[in-house]
């Protein structure tokens, strides 16, 4: 199980926590001019990261609140989490946010 | 290829055992070949097999880069079955059972094919009217599968606890008496085996670094850590790591790769004659023929490569097992372990031509490819020999996810496969 550290409350145990896929998703600012293709990779298109991922984490069963963590995927090493706004550190910017 | 057979080991024993040949050659890279399938599992060896004895392919290599069977083929609860709902499914997930009945023989090697029944539990009225329905779909496809009462389900798998107060009562399930079990490791050493005799070159410990690629944009062959090796078309079964592979030729996909853990307990003597699933709970469980019980649980909540897991997903699958299965408390685990499983919106694979011309993917089997193995391999070499999909694996394309024609097995089965 990991640790995580929430923002907002401090480290708590993952049961805690939901997560909520990849982070820096942008909702498009008007669908409607958007094709199909286009719709589509903002739906189900993921960068599946094998290395430094951003992700979103919501702390579902402490404060419901939503937040960010940078996580390596081959070791599950959480390096960082950030709250919702924030970007990435640069040094963890060499994958794509 | 030497051939197995009852005569060929009364001989070997008669010269004490010396002059059994290696199963597979190892050989070294040629400069190319005519198809390069990527990814030596299953699903990748069987591709090949097909290839060279169905479709005339004989030039062949499978690249791996650990060993045959390291990866999601070793780390399986090896559970056959094809009671999908959907008509897509039913279809890609029977063409390979009807390949399994007669795998030993085809392959002369015994994978050890054990149509011992698969018994989907049913524990709410939701779960009841779902398996019902699935059972009314699939025979109208043509697929067994059949309710059971508690009572039934008690018969046909006697150390099920159907009584008393429980959190997940059993109010029935669905048998499908063709599913069951198949030995892992021994359907890939049958395909490396049989596809080895037909000229296919089997390539361990040679990761693909890189696909290239012509200015007019179709590939012309891969960089690996044993060279390069040239090939107009490129199959990529990759499992967990497709969306790594399919990103050095520019391909995204719709694809997440979880954990999904399985564990083992002692050997202990037959007691459990099937398998007994329950997506509501996580729990899949059968017995091997060692005796050990072979545990599958569900996937981490994150995307991860790392082949482990979080333990509190397998204690959630044993708080449900001891339920189900009592006499089960006191049995010690062995070993438990994770494999890489990628997982497509829909819950269903891709098995398709991609925009990039000679490069073919086969992914997206989830927590379900086992099953597939054999349907998944065939159908694969009919669309890279042909370079055009055939009828049972057409639906599964990258573009239904455009198109909105997705085969939502994930709605339809409730969680897991």
């Amino acid at each position: 199980m990991l640790l995580i550290n929430c923002p907002y409350c401090g480290s708590r145990p993952e049961a805690e926590f939901a997560n909520g896929g990849q982070a820096h998703i942008a909702r498009p600012a008007d669908p409607m001019s958007l094709t199909d293709d286009e719709w589509a990779a903002y739906l189900y298109m993921r960068d599946n990261i094998k290395g430094l991922h951003h992700e979103r984490w919501r702390h579902a069963n402490g404060c419901g609140r939503f937040f960010n963590a940078s996580r390596d995927t081959t070791t599950d090493v959480i390096k960082r989490t950030y709250r919702m706004g924030e970007r990435p550190e640069a040094e963890h910017q060499g994958a794509k946010p | 290829m030497q051939k197995f057979s009852a005569l060929s080991l009364l001989r070997a024993g008669l010269t004490g055992h010396a002059g059994w040949q290696r199963q597979w050659r190892s050989p070294e890279p040629k400069p190319g070949y005519d198809v390069i399938i990527v990814g030596g599992g299953g699903h990748g060896l069987a591709t090949a097999y097909y290839l060279a004895s169905r479709y005339g392919v004989k030039n062949v290599a499978v690249l791996e880069k650990g060993w045959i069977g390291g990866g999601n083929t070793g780390r399986n609860t090896t559970i056959i079955r094809s009671n999908y709902l959907f008509d897509e499914s039913a279809g890609i997930y029977e063409h390979a059972l009807k390949l399994w009945e007669g795998l030993s023989q085809e392959l002369n090697y015994n994978v050890m094919y054990s149509p011992r029944g698969v018994l989907m539990l049913a524990h709410n009225i939701h779960d009841v009217q779902s398996f019902k329905r699935h059972v009314h779909a699939n025979r109208l496809n043509g697929i067994d599968n059949e309710w059971l009462s508690p009572e039934e389900c008690k018969e046909f798998c006697p150390p099920l606890n159907v009584g008393g107060a429980m959190r997940y009562p059993i109010l029935g399930g669905a048998l499908q008496r063709r599913g069951g079990t198949a030995r892992h490791d021994a359907v890939a050493w049958g395909y490396a085996r049989a596809a080895d005799a037909l000229g296919v070159d089997i390539i361990e410990n040679c990761e693909v670094t890189d696909i290239r690629r012509a200015p007019t944009g179709e590939v012309v062959g891969v960089d690996t850590t044993r060279g390069s090796i040239n090939a107009k078309r490129i199959g990529v079964v990759a499992a967990g790591n497709t969306s790594t592979v399919m990103n050095m030729a520019g391909v995204r996909l719709p694809l997440e790769s979880f954990p999904l853990q399985a564990l083992v307990s002692e050997p202990v003597k037959p007691i459990f004659p099937c398998v007994v699933m329950s997506n509501t709970i996580h729990a899949y469980i059968s017995q091997s023929d060692k005796g050990e019980m072979v545990i599958g649980a569900g996937t981490d909540v994150y995307t991860s490569y790392t082949q482990r897991g979080g333990l509190h997903i397998v204690n959630h699958t044993l708080d449900a097992i001891c339920e189900l299965v009592p006499a089960f408390r006191r049995l010690r685990m062995l070993r438990n372990w994770g494999g890489i499983v990628d997982v497509t919106p829909d819950r269903s694979p891709i098995v398709a031509k991609t925009p990039v011309s000679g490069l073919y993917v086969n992914c997206g089997w989830g927590t379900g490819g086992f099953k597939a193995t054999p349907g998944s391999g065939e159908v694969f070499a009919s669309t890279i020999a042909k370079d055009e999909p055939n009828k049972i694996n057409a639906p599964f394309t990258i573009e239904r996810f455009r198109d909105g024609a997705v085969i939502d097995e994930a709605a339809a089965a409730a969680v897991a496969h």
